[in-house]
């Protein structure tokens, strides 16, 4: 999660984009289909796809709206695959996702480092495979370094492979997807793009594909013709169809559309090269402290195994509990599912170095306390408007309304 | 503009640490030379003032602000000047999603209250967090009532809005699931009751309808409810909530699962989102619903408290055998209908609802007053919008009125062929006598 520029706030609040109505007629809403025309050829040029839908209102959703359209490609080509490889690294969206897109889940086992191998994935390769998806770098802050000889697998197997663009701010200016080797994928805009998160919404999941994918993308596609911005629907024989009503979220397109020309080719680079610089500077002091399952460099993140490392009885939940009682929001935790007692730390480009050595200063501290004074963390959070909630009895006997 | 606060000084520091000479160095410990980017093609940052010049070029190219008669599933109501001051806050516009309960009592009690308003509105025992927008809350609450009935067939009226109708198809696609649509009796505009009960058979797992619906019109849900009752189908309602302030709950009329657009409550319309949609579902279906849900609960001191629950539903515990898919959902959007709820309480919304519906009929018998104005359908038992057969030229109309600033009714041939010359007016409790009166005016002189 990364600082949210407030002269976007500023910008979503323009009367003259709040205010208009899905069904106005092309000629007066241009400025807006300028803006997600605009947003669209610059996560083409980001990405290396072709085309993007801004549909989609969520990672999720995006995921699903990409596997539909290989489903659809491959009812048009008439060949009958039925199976989607999920590395077991992955989000828990991607195998929902490929679920409700009407697929068989083939999971794969990640290597002793964390990353796709090759002989693993032969195993699971058959001739039903739809297509793989793959997160890269992958949830533990890794890059696939054998991402050109899995895509070539992959597509000589005649299958396609899906990119999550959950990791996409490590590599904007560095790598581009469909260079090596995708042929859809999905950006969240509310992670990538700066877009606050709203405490868990509204997101945006735009999704690009090679241009073979074209005729299978959600209906409209905003289109330019001399000079002017339409709303298009002439893909409809082929379409999956509609993923939501009308367009997309609008203000959350707009925001990244202001952050992508804020920052411009160069400062996006710098962002995802400095979000990099970031977490490894993080991993490099922490690494003495903690385990780092995946190797001791990473991209914009990392995730660390505190098992092992801390007081009897103490285990990362209690970690996280007791970074509340300093002022941190916890990181995610207990995932991806392949580490043990895991927490996968994300410092992203906007943070400055006192606020990263206060955290590592913090969290090689609370690691002590769990020695020296393992009731404190373990009671943690103490500064907290509540204490440790009751989850159990939550689901045991659910209050969901007054 | 970068948003980057760190300085050369520091970046020396912390590659020093790392053992690496630059960043280049760092990059190539990872990626190897031949996957790397070439520069990207995108022009160069620019400053905030240019930003905003630019943005503001963009808006001035859009026509904006016009008083709108336009609805069709968004609508142009009034918001609260407390809506966007609270949502606004940073405490909730840009925390993260509340997996850390402790630090987010804040943004989990607005989803609580949010979630109990909607059982209050619907009657129902339990809503979840939101949905993505109206049109995917009606797939998701058909993949639920397949899931629930055990049974893959589907009926749902072709007067449920042609939006969430194709959202509906795309979601089902895939998954062996039959759509029936059912044909509305044209003479009224609503379902074909008798139509509804033949299609009826021990296959069917839901029925799902909309009302007001599409065309505006109240559909009879007591019966409608009834008849698909007769062969154990559920019930799925689809709900304007500002008409719940004067029509029946869909619990009263035993609908299983309510669903429908948020946008009307507290937020603006942009192009149709984002906004939010609703699910609330009877307790039976409580462990099936998709999406996340807050319940209340206590700390280890005994004080009330809020988490996330049900988990063991989604995604990230029962990946491929969740309920769903949907992790970010619409909380800030969901957010704004909770606190217009709070701003207008029960009675608020009940005299908004009659505000739309009188002024509505104000606008209806005056535009049928009007020489080549027809109401396409005899039943006038309508919310807040209406559709009318002309004789004279739409796009004529629809030109004049934007001229004077108006955003005319929808053009239904847009939507389906059979409705040539039909135009369909939606009126909200925002637009004034002058407006309306200004309106027939154009009306009349076209």
């Amino acid at each position: 999660m990364k600082y949210n520029p407030i002269v976007n706030e500023k910008i979503a609040k323009f009367e003259e984009f709040a205010s208009l109505h899905p069904y106005q007629s092309e000629e007066t809403i241009q400025g807006s289909l300028e803006v997600m025309y605009e947003l669209e050829r610059a996560l083409c040029e980001i990405s290396g796809m072709d085309y993007f839908t801004l549909q989609p209102a969520a990672g999720a959703h995006g995921e699903y709206a990409g596997l539909l359209i290989i489903a659809q490609y491959f009812k048009s080509k008439k060949e009958k695959r039925t199976k989607i490889i999920v590395p077991d690294s992955a989000h828990g969206t991607n195998p929902a996702s490929a679920a409700l897109a009407g697929f068989e889940i083939v999971s794969l086992k990640s290597d002793e480092n964390g990353i796709i191998s090759p002989a693993n994935l032969k195993e699971v390769l058959t001739q039903d495979v739809a297509c793989m998806m793959m997160t890269v770098p992958n949830t533990l802050g890794v890059f696939e370094k054998n991402i050109a000889e899995i895509s070539k697998m992959i597509h000589e197997n005649g299958s396609l492979l899906y990119y999550d663009g959950a990791n996409l701010n490590a590599v904007m200016g560095i790598a581009r997807p469909a260079d090596i080797g995708f042929d859809v994928m999905h950006i969240n805009l509310h992670k990538t793009f700066s877009t606050p998160h709203g405490g868990g919404g509204p997101g945006s999941g735009p999704v690009g594909v090679k241009s073979f994918l074209k005729d299978f993308l959600p209906m409209p596609l905003i289109i330019k013709e001399n000079d002017e911005f339409k709303v298009s629907f002439n893909n409809k024989k082929q379409s999956i169809g509609k993923m939501k009503a009308f367009f997309g979220n609008f203000p959350v397109l707009l925001k990244a559309c202001a952050y992508v020309k804020a920052l411009g080719g160069v400062g996006l680079k710098e962002a995802s090269t400095q979000a990099v610089l970031n977490a490894n500077y993080v991993l490099s002091c922490l690494k003495d402290k903690v385990s780092i399952p995946a190797g001791n460099v990473c991209m914009h993140e990392f995730v660390l195994s505190s098992k092992g490392h801390l007081g009897e009885g103490i285990k990362t939940l209690d970690v996280a509990k007791r970074l509340l009682d300093y002022g941190y929001y916890a990181p995610t935790i207990y995932f991806p599912l392949i580490v043990e007692e895991a927490m996968m730390i994300e410092p992203t480009e906007t943070e400055s170095k006192q606020v990263l050595d206060e955290f590592i200063d913090v969290l090689s501290k609370i690691i002590d306390e769990s020695k020296t004074n393992p009731e404190i963390v373990h009671n943690a959070p103490v500064n907290t408007f509540v204490s440790r909630l009751n989850e159990v009895e939550a689901a045991r006997k659910p209050k969901l309304h007054w | 503009m970068n948003y980057i606060p760190i300085n050369e000084q520091d970046k020396k520091e912390m590659l020093a640490r790392i053992g690496v000479k630059n960043t280049e160095d760092l990059l190539s410990l990872q990626i190897p030379e031949v996957l790397r980017a070439k520069k990207l093609n995108i022009t160069e940052g620019i400053s905030e003032q240019e930003l905003l010049l630019l943005f503001k070029n963009y808006a001035k190219k859009n026509k904006s602000n016009l008083v709108c008669f336009r609805g069709a599933g968004i609508y142009d109501h009034f918001i609260p000047s407390l809506v966007d001051e609270i949502i606004g806050r940073s405490e909730f516009s840009t925390a993260y999603t509340p997996y850390q309960a402790e630090a987010s009592q804040g943004t989990l009690q607005a989803i609580f209250e949010y979630q109990s308003m909607i059982c209050q509105l619907t009657g129902l025992d339990c809503a979840n967090a939101s949905m993505y927008d109206g049109a995917t809350a009606v797939a998701e609450a058909v993949l639920l009532a397949v899931r629930t009935s055990k049974k893959n067939k589907v009926i749902i009226s072709s007067a449920v809005n042609p939006e969430y109708i194709s959202v509906v198809e795309t979601y089902t696609k895939n998954l062996n699931i039959e759509i029936i649509k059912i044909e509305i009796d044209e003479k009224t505009g609503s379902v074909n009751q008798n139509l509804l009960q033949s299609k009826m058979a021990d296959d069917i797992g839901a029925v799902v309808v909309q009302s007001p619906n599409f065309f505006g019109i109240v559909e009879d849900m007591q019966v409608l409810s009834e008849i698909s009752k007769t062969k154990n189908a559920l019930f799925v309602a689809i709900v304007n909530p500002v008409s719940l302030g004067l029509l029946k709950t869909p619990c009263e009329y035993g609908a299983d699962i309510a669903v429908g657009e948020g946008q009307v409550f507290g937020n603006q319309m942009y192009l149709g989102g984002s906004t939010f949609g609703f699910l609330a579902v009877k307790k039976a279906l409580e462990w099936k619903i998709p999406g996340r849900v807050v319940g209340q609960t206590i700390d280890k001191n005994g004080k009330r408290g809020f988490v996330l629950t049900l988990q063991s539903r989604e995604q990230h515990i029962r990946r491929e055998k969740a309920t769903s898919n949907i992790c970010t959902n619409a909380a800030l959007n969901a957010f704004a209908g909770c606190v217009y709820m709070a701003c207008l309480g029960s009675n608020g919304i009940k005299e908004i609802a009659e505000t739309n519906i009188s002024k509505a009929r104000y606008a209806f018998n005056a535009i049928k007053k009007i020489d080549g104005f027809e109401p396409l359908f005899s039943n006038s038992l309508f919310f807040n919008e209406f559709v009318f057969k002309t004789t004279k030229n739409v796009k004529k109309i629809e030109k004049q009125l934007l001229k004077e600033n108006i955003l005319g009714p929808l053009n239904l041939v847009k939507i389906n062929k059979k409705y040539k010359d039909c135009i369909m007016f939606a009126v909200t409790e925002k637009r004034t006598k002058q407006e309306i009166d200004k309106l027939t005016d154009i009306l009349n002189r076209v």
